[in-house]
């Protein structure tokens, strides 16, 4: 392939177009104020924000973070000023940046993931994000994840009430991830994102305390890759979906990874902390990957790994 | 910012002061405001530094060796490169007023105060605490940049035998004072806040809390404040890490 020739980066995805498939993960990225004063957003494929409750949450007390080799626990629990102060005070901001913007919605019933759903399609968002996988909640959250049933419940709800796309987060804290993902398939789900974190925990041996304050949190970052990318492609094995990767990518070859393993766009989330700019790193990376390696269209690298039998 | 060390020495057993020089664009880092410096490839998160110093966009750090970050820092060599998000965060309050300004600082918590000693321009009186003498550090520095300085110690080796807020509260009864800026262990901030409430005085305190962005983003940093007729969480390092005391719920 010609070298100067533009690579395809535009993906399909659940019948929206992602303008390149490199979107932030829910909760590393807040509402776009802070890295928005660092990078252009607009060069995202997708902004997905921090996870949205019906009512404002004030969050898990401190300490909240806790490093791991090569990843990080955390336990921020959810806080968030509401999906209507959502829609009024950061939306706005959003939207003055060409990327879609993607809701991340939690409940504690229900009932509660459908009203979000509503509001927030009518409030203008391209596509939600169920998160059906929080370990960071006492409530719902991962519970929703964990078991098929309520998986399916949540999913058809947010289906019957949504009037945009609707990506279902998983879990990777369960048994059979192609079980779930199936599950949700057939509740309607338009594409998938996983993983979350991984339920993980650290002590303190001096205190014998827990160094987070709740104790448990989710594992995220480098450290949780291989098993990300296993779960993307026994998702990817299982359904039709179009996936979203993410979990612990931090450059291009990682992604690729990910796509490889059979998603279709990919989220930076944990990276960010450590280099501000990584999902462009990641961008720009998978352009020059593209172009090293005679690929005309990126969308061509999704699922084709290579099996020998 | 990819800045290089300038000269990394030790101040003390277990404690180093670092120079490195800013770029040319980086904004002038006000007194409080902390730096969030990556620890090599092998440490996933930075570590949050406050300016100690700074002159003619030479920047100074003192700091612990608490565990690998710091180590890894303390390892760093004239001419090494360092990466550096900064400067970050709301600082104290440093003009100079009619008042003085009295600086209380307890242990790792006193380098803020040297940057804010420097902009209060020769005006400010500070009263520095150490477990021991043989842990002090900046001491001599701090008594040449404040109008007045009194040293105190737990076990008497240094200065007065005590804690910071007892001689805070003394010298808030002798001398009006514009404001009181604290940095220390939170128990020491929580005692000399009570010490400027009976007093009068404002008081602002820079917090402590562990950290994953170091700009807002995530949510990690979490401090409980008053906001109102309501309790919430701030962010340490964005609306932080300095808080009005009156505001933050001990
Ligand atoms: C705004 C701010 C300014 C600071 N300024 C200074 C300073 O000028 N000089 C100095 O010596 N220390 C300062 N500290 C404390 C310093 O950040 C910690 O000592 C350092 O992060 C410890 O890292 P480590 O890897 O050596 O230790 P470890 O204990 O192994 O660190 C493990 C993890 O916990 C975090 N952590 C541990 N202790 C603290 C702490 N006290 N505050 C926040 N996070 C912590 C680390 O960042 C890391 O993520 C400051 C902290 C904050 C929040
Ligand atoms: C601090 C922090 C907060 C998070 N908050 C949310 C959230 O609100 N909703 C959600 O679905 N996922 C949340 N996540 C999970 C991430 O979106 C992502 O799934 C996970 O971190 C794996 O990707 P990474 O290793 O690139 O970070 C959070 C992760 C972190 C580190
Ligand atoms: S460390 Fe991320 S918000 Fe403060």
């Amino acid at each position: 392939m010609d070298m100067n020739r533009d690579v395809n980066m535009a993906v399909p995805f659940a019948g929206l177009t992602f303008q390149n498939p490199v979107a932030v993960a829910s909760g590393t990225f807040g509402f776009g104020r802070e890295y928005g004063l660092r990078f252009d957003i607009g060069r995202l494929g997708a902004v997905c924000v921090k996870g949205l409750t019906l009512r404002p949450r004030a969050g898990n007390p401190p300490p909240r973070v806790a490093e791991t080799p090569m990843g990080m626990l955390n336990s921020v629990g959810l806080q968030n000023p509401g999906a209507e102060a959502f829609l009024r005070d950061e939306l706005p901001f959003l939207r003055g940046f060409n990327t879609l913007v993607i809701a991340n919605v939690s409940g504690d019933t229900v009932e509660e993931y459908a009203a979000l759903a509503g509001l927030l399609s009518d409030g203008g968002v391209d596509m939600l994000e169920v998160n059906i996988s929080c370990p960071n909640v006492k409530e719902g959250g991962l519970l929703f994840g964990t078991d098929p049933r309520s998986a399916a419940a949540v999913t058809e709800a947010v289906k019957r009430r949504a009037s945009v796309p609707v990506m279902v987060k998983l879990s990777p804290n369960v048994t059979d991830i192609a079980e779930i993902a199936r599950t949700v398939e057939s509740a309607g789900a338009d594409a998938l994102s996983l993983i979350n974190t991984l339920m993980g925990m650290r002590i303190d041996i001096r205190t014998r305390r827990p160094i987070l304050h709740r104790g448990m949190g989710g594992l995220s970052g480098p450290a949780v890759r291989p098993v990300a990318v296993r779960c993307v492609y026994q998702a990817a094995r299982a359904v039709r979906l179009p996936i979203m990767g993410m979990g612990g990518i931090t450059c291009a070859e990682d992604a690729v990874e990910f796509l490889l393993a059979g998603a279709h766009t990919v989220a930076v989330g944990t990276a960010l902390f450590k280099d501000e700019t990584a999902p462009l790193t990641v961008l720009d990376g998978l352009d020059a990957y593209c172009r090293a390696n005679g690929v005309s269209d990126i969308r061509t690298l999704t699922g084709a790994m290579i099996i020998d039998s | 910012m990819i800045v290089t060390v300038l000269s990394n020495e030790s101040l003390r057993p277990g404690a180093s002061d670092l120079r490195i020089r800013a770029d040319a664009s980086a904004r002038r880092p006000r007194a409080g405001q902390f730096a969030h410096i990556a620890c090599g490839d092998a440490l996933l998160l930075r570590r949050p530094i406050s300016l100690c110093d700074e002159e003619a966009g030479v920047w100074r750090f003192v700091f612990e060796h608490k565990g690998p970050g710091t180590r890894y820092l303390a390892a760093r060599k004239p001419g090494d490169t360092l990466d550096i998000l900064g400067p970050l965060g709301r600082g104290f309050t440093c003009e100079p007023e009619d008042l003085p300004t009295l600086l209380v600082g307890g242990g790792i918590g006193v380098p803020p105060l040297l940057l804010a000693a420097r902009r209060l321009a020769g005006t400010a009186h500070a009263v520095l605490g150490f477990r021991a003498a043989s842990l002090a550090v900046l001491t001599d520095e701090l008594a040449s940049l404040c109008a007045r300085t009194a040293f105190c110690s737990d076990d008497g080796s240094l200065g007065t035998r005590g804690f910071t807020d007892a001689v805070a509260r003394r010298l808030l009864s002798e001398t009006a004072y514009a404001r009181v800026l604290a940095c220390g262990p939170r128990p020491m901030l929580r005692a000399v806040a009570g010490a400027a409430r009976a007093a009068g005085v404002p008081c602002e305190v820079s917090l402590e809390e562990r950290m994953a962005c170091g700009v807002g983003a995530c949510l990690a940093c979490a401090c409980r404040v008053r906001a109102g007729a309501e309790e919430t969480f701030r962010r340490v390092c964005l609306d932080g890490p300095v808080f009005d005391a009156e505001t933050v719920v001990w």
